[in-house]
């Protein structure tokens, strides 16, 4: 159901909103960024509209909100383990139709492959999302390509023009918030064309390994991992234990985000790495976002939002990478 | 939802020592559990460390745990009358049904004998289960021999060749790797042979290159991969090959699909 109603009509209601929820959104921190006085964006609960970064991307994606860098899964007491409680608010997550459809493989791997994950299932099953519409494109995204410019299964959309603020209520628990004010129909801000623009190599397949091309980016990689911390479909984490130094029986075991580029990623007990080179690790990932991933679960898993590209500290482009092996491979 | 990251108490049972690096614990468990599936064993501070079953008993698995990393250096240490924190059984392990009937060879380097001994166990328990049974177990020196009381045993029902890599003079069993034993197997029927070879990543690709000599198809190759697995249960993506997660679709795979997969 669409409405159309005065900004200061929906701040209102955003903070009626926040009694049952706990709203997170793009804000910029400043001076966070990597180099001094740099700003950056990135996910944080808010209380009032104006505190959303709604012009810029963020530069990490919505899966902060849903999945911690670092995650207590329990505290350790000598023999007795305690699993911290879970949300106690519905979340609503503010993000665009790129998140949207990453949303979806976040979904794949943490709910859908064979085993379900219990802390991801609980927070996921409280969360509601928002989608913040794309009125033009921004400089690095190529969702047109990858088809994910454009998502309809979200539980509100919210446009601010001026001092109007613009609704789409899908989720039955926002139609009653709505209830009364002006109806007219909203159809979400969606970009068709972006400046990136990218053709998805069809062909690539194991022989896809031997191209030179890895070797190529491989030496230009660092391996510091950011492409994978700012993904918003990337979900691999590693285990990690902390004790407490002034109690060292008690203590917890957390996971933690864990990049396929850095050292250590596929290393078994003995020193045995699988990957060694950044080029066999580059290849991985690049194969992972777009060839094994759609032969097990029938799509791909990149969704061209193009924040790897961005972050890079080499200047590597994702974008230019299948741009070539679409080339190359086919 | 089932928490599967919080693991259970299990009493260590016994303790058999094999070498001063390898160890078998006997552990309680109640539950299904197949020769080639795996438990991540942990120990608190330390993490955790996907161990695969080495035996199985009534009430009771085995793990066989070589001290290579933090995790098991702990386990080593603390033993003693102590308990541990397990969750599993993960992965898919070896199915009997598909060597049944099967003039079996089963080849194994040093640790990579442990997912394959409950099915040694079994073809030894009941020999008429296969035409014959061969086992080709290869460990690094004399004093490297897991299971060294297990071999003596199984000698009495199957075919057993037990070699070292090197030993020091006056040594008087095999000596030599694994491979060099391959070329000599006799089959009544070789389209009726069945392979399954566990070991380091190199033994595995040299042990295959010497079965296929002998005319053996791919689908007669099973083999079980060591990959880093922090989840068990294919979240953590540490495992991934290709389009599989160890974890969840091995260890164990056949040979058509193991020879197309790739880190």
């Amino acid at each position: 159901m669409g409405y159309q109603l005065a900004k200061d009509k929906m701040e209102s209601i955003f903070k009626k909103l926040q009694e049952t929820h706990d709203i997170y959104a793009p804000v910029v921190k400043k001076g966070d960024g990597t180099f001094s006085e740099v700003d950056v964006v990135r996910y944080d609960k808010v209380t009032s509209l104006d505190e959303i970064e709604w012009n810029k991307k963020s530069d990490y994606s919505f899966k902060e909100a849903l999945l911690s860098i670092n995650e207590t899964l329990f505290y350790f007491t000598e023999d007795e383990t305690t699993v911290p409680k879970g949300p106690t608010k519905d979340l609503l997550i503010f993000l665009r139709a790129c998140d949207m459809h990453a949303l979806k493989r976040l979904d794949q791997i943490y709910l859908d492959n064979k085993f379900g994950d219990f802390y991801y299932q609980r927070v996921r099953a409280r969360a509601k999302f928002c989608l913040m519409g794309c009125s033009k494109s921004c400089e690095s995204g190529y969702c047109v390509s990858m088809g994910t410019n454009k998502a309809d299964n979200y539980d509100l959309y919210l446009k601010l023009d001026g001092d109007k603020a613009f609704v789409d209520a899908k989720n039955e628990d926002f139609v009653t918030v709505f209830e009364g004010e002006t109806k007219q129909d909203v159809t979400p801000d969606y970009v068709t064309e972006n400046k990136e623009k990218v053709t998805i190599p069809k062909n690539l397949s194991k022989a896809t390994k031997d191209n030179p091309i890895w070797e190529e980016y491989g030496s230009r990689c660092i391996g510091c991992g950011r492409c994978n911390f700012v993904c918003p479909t990337c979900t691999c984490f590693t285990m990690q234990d902390i004790f407490y130094k002034d109690n060292p029986k008690v203590g917890e075991r957390r996971r933690v985000w864990a990049s396929c580029q850095i050292d250590g990623y596929s290393e078994i007990a003995g020193g045995f790495e699988f990957r060694k080179k950044q080029a066999d690790r580059m290849r991985f990932k690049v194969m992972h976002k777009h060839y094994d991933f759609e032969k097990r679960f029938g799509y791909s898993m990149c969704v061209g939002c193009g924040r790897c590209d961005d972050v890079c500290p080499e200047y590597i482009s994702h974008a230019a990478i299948l741009n070539r092996l679409a080339k190359e491979e086919g | 939802m089932k928490n599967e990251y919080v693991p259970f108490p299990s009493k260590i049972k016994e303790v058999i020592k094999h070498t001063n690096l390898e160890y078998t614990f006997r552990m309680e468990f109640n539950g299904e559990v197949k020769p080639g599936q795996f438990f991540e064993i942990s120990i608190p501070k330390y993490g955790e460390a996907p161990i695969s079953v080495s035996g199985i008993g009534d009430g009771l698995v085995d793990f066989t745990i070589r001290r290579v990393g933090k995790v098991t250096d702990e386990v080593f240490e603390n033993y003693v009358g102590d308990t541990l924190l397990i969750r599993g059984p993960y992965g898919n392990g070896f199915d009997i049904e598909n060597f049944k009937g099967k003039e079996v060879v089963i080849i194994g380097g040093g640790t990579g004998v442990s997912p394959m001994r409950g099915v040694i166990q079994h073809f030894a328990a009941n020999p008429k289960d296969a035409v014959s049974t061969t086992l080709i177990a290869g460990f690094k020196s004399p004093e490297d021999v897991l299971f060294k009381a297990d071999f003596e045993e199984w000698a009495k029902t199957i075919n057993v060749i037990k070699t070292v890599d090197a030993a020091p003079e006056g040594y008087e069993g095999p000596v030599g790797m694994v491979t060099k034993y391959i070329p000599d197997l006799k089959f009544e029927n070789p389209k009726n042979a069945v392979f399954i070879c566990v070991g380091p990543p190199i033994m595995i690709k040299f042990t295959i290159q010497e079965i296929k000599k002998l005319g053996i198809e791919d689908e007669q190759i099973w083999t079980s991969y060591e990959r880093k697995m922090c989840c068990g249960i294919g979240k953590c993506g540490h495992c991934k090959m290709d389009d599989k997660y160890v974890c969840l679709d091995g260890p164990v795979f056949n040979y058509t699909e193991a020879k197309e997969l790739f880190d």
